[in-house]
């Protein structure tokens, strides 16, 4: 008698909780019988993991400045500050580019490069609008002695968005690396998948600044 | 041209971090002569470091913190003997040198010996156990790992240029602001774990990936191993702590670097909002080092009492309430802040809830080992040293938990007794667990027993030696970090301390040569079979050291325990099942892309701390062209043929059938 036997399941009047081997009916085992899921599912769901990520990193920046909010230190505050028309531009530009990022996202699948180009083109374009409009604001902020150092609710201020500019920033360089790499190796398979995950970048970028847009400016002005 | 740079950092004038660094050096040095000398380079290069195989990365993990273990724990010798010393005198380390070393040691031992030390072990283990070829990001996760050695590297450099943090390992403001710290120490602690932590992340959301999207057909979550689970649980944390770990100490980058206001004194700063968003990462990072060494006694207390585990999906369940919960307690840490009594009473509550899915897992691993034949291996002694050390430590917590308690002991030897209680016995008895019981998994030959055993019973002992009378001098109002001290009644009790440190060091002597002898009769001790301990998970199924590829053809998972079921099968008709069709495999081709960011990382951390910013720009080009030549390449994948495939694994089928033959001609 060797270990194996001795130690054997059956012999183990103790598996509780535990359903013997084939017992159990087949159709109750889901999606996850099918084994490993596709490249394609499997890098867009890393991916959104990542944006799940970012948000919480987002959130600890949004709930600095729900906290430090009120924390002019006899500085000024957001209603002497923001300018709305600048920033509804702003959104609408963001939003616009969204939807852009959506046409490129098409054209990739139907393989066309007017519409890819064109609209990654245009999302480019609304995008660095965008980021024109914000530098603008924090350059007018800081020429009036309102720049990051003045206050704690200033440091937080240009932190939050700040932040978002910077991610923009940063999705505006890989929109190009991603133009430059269709040119150069057209639509393979793996372009694809990180195009996917470059508009969902950009789609949750939106969504930031959505947030944004009601905390900081909204609330800012009304309260 | 080199910012704050200048031969003024190199400490000479201070002998202990200048002949420390040195021998590091010449150790360094020589390793390196050795590998060049040797002709090692190559293989090295071509198998390990640019490897992105997750077992090679798993070990690579593993190495790391056992290194960094060293570093962390020397630190611990000197903080022992210093206050066994330093009775109503000054001992040895000067007050400015000893608040660095227990910076440096908290920092090291958490962030680059208990963090790399799990996610090797479930980098090496989890894709064997789902029975899968890889984890979903295969050169992401190489990417990961050398970020954080990365980080490791930063911290080892402060020893010898410059200096590191003395703000104890978490640096609370305003201590740690530009003002109260004007040199490079919070710089270093800042940027190391900066760029480590984007590394931990990575790894995360790698292997959150794979526990999520990539199993074997069949292989079920509620059939999964119970390790899977608490490495879901585990990296589910890390994504939702990290990125508050990362703004957080950003936030204190911005307050250092460029005069922003949000943790100092002035213009409105708040500093207890630094201790409120670092707890809040803090506090889940302790499960997320414990999560996963329950797991591991999960799969060793089930294998070597040769039972399934008991109540598997009370389990399952108290592992993920325990995921949700860590976040509802954080507060915990800082009753003295003075939130008032009903938040104090909601967090001391919670606090003490947690406690409960825990006692959940201790007694479905006592009830595993009730009625089963267990067999006292040195994994099994360390799961079992854990289950006894773990408790007290857990109930010295529930103790702290009560907020008035909190206010007696808070800042005292007692908290640092219970951490210690709860880290070395929860964390490191369980990755010294899984390092023992994988150990053959991952080299073909098991760990010497007896020096084992002689080891773990140094450490446990010397533990309690060590600990126990921090409890007492905590119970006696001595408070934590201090240089030296005139109560006479506390020095017999630290040099009772420092005992327990020697007989530590000893428990970790003994396992260097427990390596050491290991390998030296490594054919003595070669696991033949894949199958070392009978066990019951997939990782088993495989020859030890598995192939590149795990698995020559995904197993087919009908239930539980995959592998005990196969071996079930097996054994009722004396046969193995017949030979499966082989095809060509394809695996990631290797990248040299983690190392390389790496290396531009480690240039962009240094020159940050040091602000030479020319040099943080030509950092952040290189990393950005690493990753667009990586994204440039055609091929990345390669072709295991058919042939090698079946040639591989008829070995490991006739190891098996072999073991199979055995027990036929037994009974």
């Amino acid at each position: 008698m060797t270990a194996f036997d001795a130690a054997s399941g059956q012999a183990d009047p103790y598996r509780l909780g535990h359903v013997p081997v084939g017992s159990r009916p087949h159709h109750t085992l889901g999606h996850a019988d099918r084994g490993l899921a596709s490249k394609r599912v499997t890098t867009a769901y890393g991916f959104w993991i990542f944006l799940l990520s970012d948000m919480v990193m987002f959130s600890a920046f949004f709930a600095t400045y729900a906290v430090l909010v009120g924390n002019t230190a006899d500085g000024p505050s957001g209603r002497d500050l923001f300018d709305l028309s600048s920033v509804a531009l702003e959104t609408a530009f963001l939003l616009t580019s969204s939807f852009a990022v959506g046409l490129a996202s098409i054209g990739a699948r139907a393989r066309s490069g007017t519409w890819f180009y064109g609209a990654m083109v245009a999302t480019f374009v609304l995008g660095a609008a965008f980021l024109a409009l914000e530098l603008r604001e924090f350059a007018s902020m800081i020429a009036r002695d309102a720049g990051p150092t003045r206050s704690a609710f200033l440091s937080a201020f240009f932190t939050l968005v700040g932040c978002h500019g910077l991610h923009i920033t940063v999705g505006l360089l890989w929109l190009l690396t991603m133009m430059a790499q269709v040119f150069a190796k057209g639509y393979r398979a793996d372009i694809l998948r990180r195009m996917l995950c470059f508009s969902l970048f950009w789609h949750a970028l939106d969504i930031v600044w959505v947030a944004i847009f009601t905390e900081v400016y909204l609330m800012g002005l009304v309260l | 041209m080199w910012g704050k740079l200048s031969w003024a950092a190199i400490p000479l004038d201070q002998p202990i971090p200048l002949v420390a660094s040195g021998v590091v050096i010449a150790v360094v040095v020589s390793v390196l002569a050795l590998v060049v000398l040797k002709g090692w380079f190559p293989y090295l290069w071509r198998e390990w470091i640019t490897s992105v195989d997750h077992k090679r990365i798993g070990i690579m993990y593993i190495v790391l913190a056992m290194v960094m273990l060293l570093r962390g724990f020397s630190d611990a010798i000197m903080m022992r003997s210093q206050q066994a010393l330093a009775f109503q005198s000054e001992g040895y380390l000067p007050p400015e040198h000893y608040d660095q070393i227990f910076s440096a040691h908290g920092t090291l031992m958490i962030f680059f010996v208990a963090m790399p030390f799990v996610i090797g072990l479930m980098n090496f283990v989890v894709p064997l156990q789902l029975g899968v070829r890889d984890v979903a990001f295969p050169t992401l996760n190489s990417v990961g790992f050398w970020l954080t050695a990365t980080g490791a590297l930063l911290v080892n450099i402060s020893l010898l240029v410059g200096e590191f943090a003395r703000t104890g390992w978490l640096p609370f403001p305003p201590l740690s602001e530009l003002t109260y710290s004007p040199g490079v120490g919070v710089d270093y602690y800042l940027w190391a774990l900066e760029i480590s932590g984007i590394g931990t992340l990575v790894a995360a959301i790698n292997l959150v990936t794979t526990v999520l999207k990539l199993h074997a057909p069949g292989m079920t979550y509620m059939r999964m191993p119970m390790f899977c689970w608490t490495t879901l649980a585990s990296n589910l944390l890390i994504v939702a702590a990290f990125p508050i770990l990362t703004a957080t100490l950003t936030m204190l980058v911005l307050d250092r670097y460029l005069g922003f206001h949000f943790f100092t004194n002035e213009a409105g700063g708040n500093m207890m909002m630094f201790v409120n968003l670092i707890w809040a990462w803090g506090h889940p990072e302790v499960y997320i080092l414990v999560l996963p060494a329950f797991g591991v006694f999960s799969e060793v207390v089930s294998t070597f009492s040769g039972k399934p585990l008991f109540g598997y999906r009370s389990m399952v369940a108290a592992t993920m309430v325990i995921c949700i919960l860590s976040f509802t307690v954080w507060l915990h840490h800082f009753f003295t802040m003075g939130a008032g009594a009903d938040v104090n009473a909601i967090f001391g509550i919670l606090s003490m809830i947690i406690a409960v899915p825990t006692g959940v897992k201790v007694f479905n691993w006592l009830f595993t080992m009730y009625g089963g034949r267990i067999v006292y291996a040195t994994p099994m002694l360390w799961s079992i040293g854990f289950m006894v050390t773990f408790v007290i430590g857990g109930m010295t917590g529930v103790l702290l938990a009560v907020p008035p308690v909190d206010f007696v002991l808070h800042n005292s030897l007692f908290l640092v007794a219970h951490f210690h209680n709860v880290i070395i016995g929860g964390v490191l008895f369980g990755a010294f667990a899984g390092y023992t019981y994988w150990f053959p998994k991952a080299f073909g030959f098991r760990l010497h027993e007896g020096l084992g055993k002689a080891s773990f019973w140094c450490w446990i002992t010397g533990f309690y030696v060590a600990f126990m009378p921090l409890y007492v001098l905590g119970l006696m109002g001595m408070t934590r970090r201090m240089q030296h001290y005139d109560v006479a009644a506390w020095h017999p009790w630290l040099v009772i301390a420092a005992g327990g440190a020697a007989i530590i060091l000893l428990g970790i002597g003994l396992q260097i040569a427990q390596l050491v002898v290991s390998i030296r009769r490594r054919h003595e001790l070669r696991d033949e079979t894949g199958d070392p301990w009978n066990g019951r998970s997939l990782e088993w199924a495989t020859s030890s050291p598995p192939p590149v590829f795990n698995f020559a053809v995904l197993p087919r998972i009908e239930g539980e325990e995959a592998y005990w079921g196969m071996k079930e099968r097996a054994s009722k008709d004396v046969i193995l099942g017949p030979e499966p069709s082989y095809r060509d495999i394809e695996m990631p081709r290797n990248s040299a892309t983690g190392f390389v960011c790496a290396f531009f990382a480690t240039i962009m951390g240094f020159s940050l701390i040091w602000h030479i910013w020319w040099l943080v720009g030509v950092a952040i080009v290189g990393a950005y062209a690493t990753f667009v030549v990586f994204a440039w390449r055609d091929r990345d994948e390669y072709v295991i043929l058919a042939e090698s495939v079946a040639r591989i694994d008829r070995a490991n089928r006739r190891a098996r059938r072999v073991m199979l033959g055995e027990r036929e001609l037994v009974s």
